[in-house]
């Protein structure tokens, strides 16, 4: 059972959106900009059980507004009584005042709500926990080309590279169109899409280096989709075990890790055809043949 | 080669099942230490309560440049130097004037390495402090280095009380460590409501016994301070009679004749003296008791105390001298903190997300089993038990690090399921290349697993990578996350290079002289 879909007929189309996608992730990314979460913009998260059915939602909100805490957000969270209560105010330097929350609300509502987490992060963490968060996305993404760079040649790092960097402004770009939050695990989610991604493209480059030797005379055009074709089963069984593995976390893993295996739905997905259809036609632009490779072997 | 030698089979069953042991202690126990290892939870899922203080060290800084005029003022007097216009400017820079005539003689000894009013550490090759001259003028401030030192000691210190107070708490387990030059993270594991100690470690417990003055001319100066009220205020001494640092205990009692809660503390022998002579000479005066910056009472002294024993009254409840006196046996901090960072998860959150990992697990390794099974049948229920074995060495290893098992970090294990079979399924997949042009069984397993080597080291190489920066980049949750990712790649290629290659052998050398194996 041996694929022959000619994937390479589409490269010029796919290309093309992949550049749409991209711009409009980048346009996205700049004008819209991301929802960061506490994390990275400061400020505190409780999030709430309540076991009294009276307690809705609109109560909630107007209970914390009365508060006075600056901008206050209230959604479901998971279950039907969980709610996720955000705010970016800190009423002041005290110690103490998520306790006053506590008793102002036990005086607003009653006493049948628990306070299941509380996260609260200053504005200097915060921006250091961003700061990191992009340093480690920057290193990552350097060793990468590091690695790819010893293990091929220099065309081979400009394809893994611009898939890596589709694979991240796309997953972001979604986030931002969705208004999805962006929390620490979203960073390490982000990392191991590019991990993930890079995995991808890797086994099909090995194959198309393989492929360059046997196959002398065939042209790269020819080449990377006989490469393809040839990895496609692994790909797409790859694809379809960690995309189980992530969608029962999705499913069942709990609310907490919903954005987090969400990213790394998208990477999954966007990664794998990156690898096809972004890794692949730079090779092609690059005229990538049998010399590329055998001239560094000689040297 | 498909051979695997006597020993070899020895020895990897040897390793798989010392692991396999390691990962079933976790339920069931030892009497023995070594063999009684478990995994750690994190604190999102037993809950309990992360902190991040910040020192602010400002104060410290100010303390120390106002000691430094004095310093230098007793210097100037004593050596009939001539000075003017010494003064500390914005909490910052200590500022002096000399007469040109004397300008060598202290820029000299500025610069001297022995000089007592600018010492020269050795460990940083610079003094504490940076002077610059303008004409007679001088300013001097705390180098890079001073500040360093500065720093460094009152972390030490804040470490040490902050220590103290929390095992007066009696949490379990507490982890206190130092971060960076002037932070201290504190996780309270088991901690739903960090409140108690939160107020604790808000409080600096600098503690002072000053008197009540009308004068508002005094040698030493005097300051109006508030009481713990907020309303009433009186003026006070600056002068301290006794501080914190002479109590040796104190305690939380009940006065039998006011029916009032307070707090008794006893005197070092110093203190002691002092504290008779200030009450012996002091009749009639109020004393004040000052905590951080606020009166908590200010009695009046009916007579001489000579004991070196008193109590300190104010409108407590029995929480709060029980607190005050648990402030005041473990000592005052250096400065201030502030909590920068605060997570906190409850037990029956954590418990929840326990069971969601757990549930999340076992449904996306039976989804990934069975659609292997589906697809490979017999080397998919190779790909299968090795994915079984990979998932007891993973937890086995985790165990005998007793590394810290996170929310992510569950999620890093499911996403190991995903995608361990991978080097299975490449390895899989050019077996069944190689088997179309090579006839001989043997030889095709074999160059299916030469071949396929790169691409599954590159594979795993790329995730490693990942892997490890976020190891050294996260924090906390995220760590437990890369630690499970990283542990899970050198399971996954140990699991697949020796166990599913040891069964691959075995069925391949049996059946030989079948059609089709895979």
């Amino acid at each position: 059972m041996k694929s022959n879909i000619p994937f390479n007929k589409f490269y010029k189309t796919f290309n093309f959106i992949s550049l749409l996608l991209i711009i409009f992730s980048l346009f996205l990314l700049i004008f819209k900009g991301l929802n960061y979460g506490v994390d990275f913009k400061g400020g505190t998260l409780i999030e709430l059980r309540t076991i009294n059915k009276q307690i809705t939602i609109t109560k909630l909100r107007s209970s914390f507004i009365k508060m006075n805490l600056g901008d206050v957000s209230v959604k479901k969270f998971g279950n039907d009584n969980d709610y996720l209560v955000k705010f970016e105010k800190k009423r002041n330097d005290n110690s103490n005042f998520i306790n006053e929350i506590k008793n102002e609300l036990t005086l607003l509502l009653g006493k049948d709500f628990d306070f299941r987490r509380v996260e609260n992060v200053g504005p200097k963490v915060s921006a250091e926990l961003l700061r990191s968060g992009i340093i480690a996305i920057v290193i990552s993404l350097a060793a990468m080309l590091f690695y790819i760079w010893i293990r091929f040649e220099w065309q081979f790092s400009v394809g893994a590279i611009a898939a890596l960097f589709h694979d991240v402004i796309v997953t972001l770009g979604i986030f931002s169109l969705f208004n999805l939050e962006i929390n620490l695990s979203i960073v390490a989610a982000v990392l191991t899409i590019v991990g993930y991604s890079m995995n991808d493209t890797v086994v099909i480059y090995d194959r198309v280096r393989e492929n360059l030797k046997k196959l002398g005379d065939t042209k790269i055009f020819e080449i990377t989709n006989i490469s393809i074709n040839e990895t496609l089963s692994r790909t797409i069984i790859t694809s379809i075990t960690t995309l189980l593995a992530l969608l029962s976390i999705f499913f069942f893993g709990g609310e907490i890790l919903k954005g987090f295996s969400l990213a790394m739905i998208l990477g999954v997905i966007f990664g794998t055809y990156s690898s096809i259809y972004i890794a692949n036609p730079i090779l092609v632009f690059f005229r990538v043949s049998r010399k590329t490779i055998v001239k560094e072997e000689t040297d | 080669m498909l051979y695997f030698s006597k020993f070899r089979i020895f020895l990897i069953s040897f390793f798989t099942l010392i692991l396999v042991f390691f990962a079933s202690t976790n339920f069931t126990k030892f009497e023995d230490n070594f063999f009684d290892k478990k995994i750690n939870l994190g604190l999102d899922l037993q809950g309990g309560s992360y902190l991040l203080l910040e020192i602010d060290n400002q104060p410290v800084i100010s303390q120390k440049l106002q000691n430094y005029v004095s310093i230098l003022r007793k210097y100037f007097k004593d050596n009939s130097i001539n000075y003017k216009n010494l003064l500390l400017e914005n909490d910052k820079f200590v500022k002096f004037e000399i007469s040109s005539s004397q300008l060598d003689k202290i820029e000299n000894l500025l610069k001297d390495e022995e000089s007592i009013i600018n010492p020269y550490y050795p460990m940083y090759k610079a003094h504490q402090f940076d002077v610059e001259i303008v004409n007679n003028k001088f300013i001097l401030k705390l180098s890079k280095y001073g500040i360093i030192e500065i720093k460094k000691s009152s972390l030490d210190q804040a470490l040490e009380i902050v220590r103290r107070r929390i095992d007066e708490v009696g949490t379990n387990e507490p982890n206190i460590l130092k971060r960076g030059s002037d932070r201290i993270l504190v996780e309270l594991p088991g901690l739903d409501d960090p409140m108690r100690i939160k107020n604790l470690l808000g409080k600096t417990a600098n503690l002072t016994f000053r008197f009540v003055t009308q004068k508002t001319e005094e040698t030493f100066g005097t300051e109006k301070l508030f009481f713990e009220d907020g309303i009433e205020e009186a003026v006070v001494s600056k002068r301290i009679i006794l501080s914190g640092d002479n109590l040796l205990d104190a305690q939380p009692r009940m006065d039998t004749q006011t029916n009032e809660t307070v707090v008794n503390f006893n005197l070092d022998r110093v203190g002691a003296k002092r504290f008779a002579k200030a009450t012996s000479n002091g009749i009639g005066k109020r004393l004040a008791i000052v905590l951080d910056g606020k009166i908590v009472s200010a009695p009046v002294i009916r007579s001489s105390i000579v004991g070196g024993s008193g109590q300190i009254s104010g409108n407590f409840t029995f929480q709060s001298a029980t607190d005050l006196a648990l402030l005041l046996r473990s000592g005052a901090l250096p400065a201030p903190l502030n909590i920068i960072e605060e997570r906190t998860v409850g037990p029956d959150l954590g418990q929840d997300s326990i069971n969601a990992g757990i549930f999340a697990l076992s449904i996306g390794f039976l989804l990934v089993i069975i659609f292997m099974f589906f697809k490979y049948r017999f080397f998919g229920l190779i790909a299968n038990i090795t994915l079984i074995i990979n998932l007891f060495l993973l937890i086995g290893i985790l165990t005998i690090f007793e590394a810290t098992l996170t929310l992510p970090g569950i999620a890093g294990i499911i996403l190991t399921v995903g995608m361990a079979v991978d080097a299975n399924v490449l390895i899989f997949e050019r077996i069944k290349e190689e088997s179309e042009f090579e006839k001989n069984k043997i030889i095709a397993f074999d160059s299916g697993y030469e071949r396929s080597k790169t691409a599954v080291l590159d594979a795993n190489v790329t995730t490693l990578i990942a892997a490890v920066i976020l190891f050294f980049m996260g924090s906390g949750p995220i760590k437990g996350f890369s630690v499970t990712l990283g542990v899970g790649i050198f399971t996954t290629l140990f699991s697949v290079y020796f166990i599913a290659r040891l069964l691959t052998s075995i069925y391949v050398s049996k059946n030989r002289d079948k059609e089709r194996l895979i």
